[in-house]
């Protein structure tokens, strides 16, 4: 059996790709499931599993090379099969790029640099908001392709099809991918809150040192964090509004909860949940300008920005309005961690309706950032830090943070901006509230 | 139990059938004095003589005809084909009288007869002298086709075949017949129509009859040392199928490869693949694959007899498609 190796849409806003490797060679016996190449997209780093079984018979686009999405990039056919047919059909492949310049060898050995660790917002953005994660399992006609028995075990479970990825060939879902989807620890019920431990969601990365002097050719990351961050600033008019919260109690709470229960949780987690519950109290901050209209979404699917070796990407914690701090903890815990290693699907990054990004590792007090297109406000939250407060008209030692709005203010009023934030700390404030 | 080989197993089934009933006779040719040509029939001219083993020309048509008319009225014929190659010269005895004649009498007529004899690839004997033909037969209403692939089976459904009132082709396997195996001492019957679970596993079901069980089960046991287990359902009467057993395994393991050593192209095992699919359609998480011969007569060169068969790491390989391995 031929199977055409075909560059898939790996991003909603992939056009092109990147072959960073092929993990197979010509002639590499390959079984459905192995990985035949990595591939990098405009976002991440991803893997290109087999979908038939065969011998890797032909490789169009080496390592290094660029192909557009849909492009034939290989083939996989049984060991005597007659593949000219396939090659004859496959266009020339474009040459492999220039390798990456090399760093002069007197360069220091790669130090970490907590230069920009989680930055302004994000350029990964379905073009449709709101709508489901686009699985692989999708697709263009919109058809969920699964396996009967994937079919009605969803059923039985109550698994929406398009939530979960198929890994069968052409995308579609069968049994294994049901049973790994009801085991992610996310999606079970009644977790004991004792041990997960809930880090940071961005910690410092290292990064590679990098000589200065030279010209670096662009990573498909790069140029479209490039072009979708100025297309926001350029065309959606950004206004800020800035507030300080009083974070004596999420400190506290944050400390009983760490020596009382074992459970770590972060200030960032605290605003995520915040977040989540105010904006749903106040739908026109989770809506996106349509040019000829507002759409204001049903769903909270918060955008949390993560910084990666070369770029920045937005993971999704979807509903986080439905989720408790724990569980969005550890969603945001283990999502950042797997986009550090450029292992996230493109479900996984795509659909937020609102973001946040956190520089308080750094100790910021405060800063600006670029809305993540095409939501309507993205939140900059510093860190939080003891400093002089009035208590009762007297002076005392507080803890406090700044957090910065950035809104479209063709959506978002400066009024609105500013009750949206009033209610976000408030909630903040009195962070017990986040737990019931 | 005795370990017997499955022509000392067929060879005891005809004997004792003729001594319980003498309206059993074998007609064919070198059934009598060469004792077989495969020697299924050794002894039995010495001990029922040459009035209920009788050596015929070499004539298909001819061997049928009289079987048919013999059954009809009342006798119990066996007869051999010395390969199923060559009982398409007999088809329309088969097809048109033997099949027909209980359904065109009102159910007056019978026709008690078994044609047995081997059937598929044996070992480099070519184009004209490996077909398997099971697929032709069973295509056909009014007749019940057996295909046993142990000693033990082949002895309980002969005698079970030799017992109906229906003509039965009985189709055993050139390679098989030295295949030795247990078999009960005592008096057996296996009931015609009976599927059997040749291996238990959760995985696969892998479907196979006749010599592809032997192939099935190697299989089966390559797949094991990678920690998947198959199940291997032997249907041994292809008509009527116990399909039931089928949609069971396949209703456990999710996933179903049949196996035959006949040609793909309408071939006995898409009608299980389309009886599976449709009966079990929500209990499948591949498509039903199929390892077949190769589109082509047999080839006479031993590598290329090697490729055009089923093999154990064909079965392997579809195994692996369907668990999207």
């Amino acid at each position: 059996m031929i199977s055409r190796v075909v560059l898939a849409k790996l991003s909603p806003t992939m056009e092109e790709g990147t072959i960073v490797k092929w993990s197979k060679k010509e002639g590499d016996a390959v079984k459905v499931g192995d990985v035949l190449a990595e591939i990098e997209t405009d976002k991440a780093n991803m893997e290109m599993e087999a979908l038939a079984p065969g011998v890797l018979r032909k490789i169009l686009v080496p390592a290094g090379g660029k192909a557009p999405v849909g492009a034939l990039i290989g083939v996989v056919a049984d060991a005597q099969e007659d593949i000219s047919a396939v090659l004859a059909k496959a266009p020339a492949a474009s040459a492999p790029v220039a390798p990456p310049v090399a760093a002069p060898s007197v360069a220091a050995p790669p130090t970490p640099t907590p230069a920009a660790a989680a930055a302004p917002p994000a350029p990964t953005r379905a073009p449709v908001l709101a709508a489901a994660p686009a699985p692989r399992a999708t697709p263009g006609d919109g058809r969920v392709k699964a396996s009967p028995l994937a079919r009605s075990m969803a059923e039985r479970q109550n698994i929406p099809l398009t939530d979960v990825a198929g890994t069968g060939p052409g995308g579609r879902i069968v049994k294994r991918d049901i049973e790994s989807y009801a085991a992610e620890p996310s999606r079970a019920r009644g977790l004991s809150p004792a041990h997960p431990p809930a880090g940071a969601p961005a910690s410092v990365v290292p990064f590679p040192t990098i000589a200065p002097g030279q010209d670096l050719p662009l990573s498909n990351m790069r140029k479209t964090i490039a072009r979708r961050l100025a297309e926001s600033k350029f065309s959606a008019p950004h206004f800020y509004v800035t507030v300080d919260v009083d974070m004596g109690a999420a400190v506290a709470l944050r400390e009983q909860l760490l020596k009382g229960e074992n459970v770590k949780v972060s200030f960032n987690d605290l605003v995520l949940k915040a977040c989540a519950r105010a904006l749903t109290r106040f739908p026109m901050v989770n809506a996106s300008w349509g040019g000829d209209k507002i759409t204001t979404h049903a769903e909270v699917h918060l955008g949390v920005a993560v910084s990666i070796p070369d770029g920045l990407i937005t993971p999704v914690v979807r509903h986080a309005d439905r989720k408790s701090v724990l569980d969005i903890s550890r969603e945001v815990k283990d999502l950042a961690g797997r986009a550090r290693e450029k292992k996230l699907r493109p479900e996984e990054f795509m659909g937020s309706t609102f973001t946040v990004s956190n520089l308080g590792m750094f100790e910021v007090s405060e800063f600006t950032a670029i809305i993540n297109p095409p939501e309507a406000a993205i939140l900059a939250v510093g860190a939080v830090s003891k400093s002089p407060v009035v208590v009762e008209d007297r002076l005392a030692v507080g803890h406090r943070m700044k957090m910065t709005l950035s809104a479209d203010h063709r959506v978002v009023d400066g009024a609105l901006a500013a009750q949206f934030l009033q209610e976000v700390r408030r909630l903040l404030e009195s962070p017990v509230s986040l737990f019931v | 139990m005795a370990l017997l080989t499955m022509r000392e197993a067929l060879n005891q089934a005809m004997r004792e059938e003729m001594r319980r009933d003498p309206n059993v006779f074998i007609l064919g040719e070198e059934v009598g004095a060469y004792q077989g040509a495969y020697k299924v029939t050794q002894g039995l001219l010495a001990e029922f003589g040459e009035w209920r083993v009788r050596d015929t020309p070499i004539a298909e048509e001819a061997i049928a005809g009289v079987a048919v008319g013999a059954a009809f009225i009342g006798l119990r014929p066996i007869a051999e084909m010395m390969t199923f190659n060559f009982s398409i010269l007999a088809l329309d005895m088969i097809v048109n009288h033997a099949a027909k004649y209980r359904y065109m009498s009102g159910g007056q007529i019978r026709c008690p007869m078994v044609m047995r004899g081997p059937s598929g690839a044996a070992a480099q004997v070519a184009a004209q002298h490996s077909q398997a033909f099971e697929s032709w037969y069973v295509h056909i209403p009014g007749l019940v086709v057996v295909m046993p692939s142990t000693p033990k089976d082949a002895k309980g459904l002969l005698k079970s075949a030799i017992r109906d009132d229906n003509p039965v082709i009985f189709m055993e396997n050139e390679v098989l017949y030295n295949f030795k195996g247990e078999v009960p001492d005592e008096e057996y019957h296996i009931p015609l129509g009976l599927a059997d679970v040749k291996r238990t596993g959760k995985d696969v079901t892998i479907v196979a009859w006749s010599r592809s069980v032997t192939t099935a089960l190697a299989a089966a046991d390559i797949l094991a040392k990678d920690g998947i287990e198959a199940e291997v359902v032997d249907p041994r009467t292809l008509r009527p199928l116990d399909e039931d057993l089928i949609f069971e395994s396949v209703g456990k393991t999710n996933r179903c490869v049949v196996v035959e050593e006949g040609w793909r192209y309408a071939g006995f095992g898409a009608e299980i693949a389309d009886r599976v699919q449709r009966e079990c359609f929500d209990a499948l998480d591949a498509p039903v694959l199929r390892v077949t011969a190769a589109d082509v007569p047999m080839p006479y060169a031993k590598t290329l007899e090697k490729a055009y068969l089923p093999q154990p790491e064909k079965v392997v390989e579809a195994v692996h498609k369907v668990l999207y391995r």
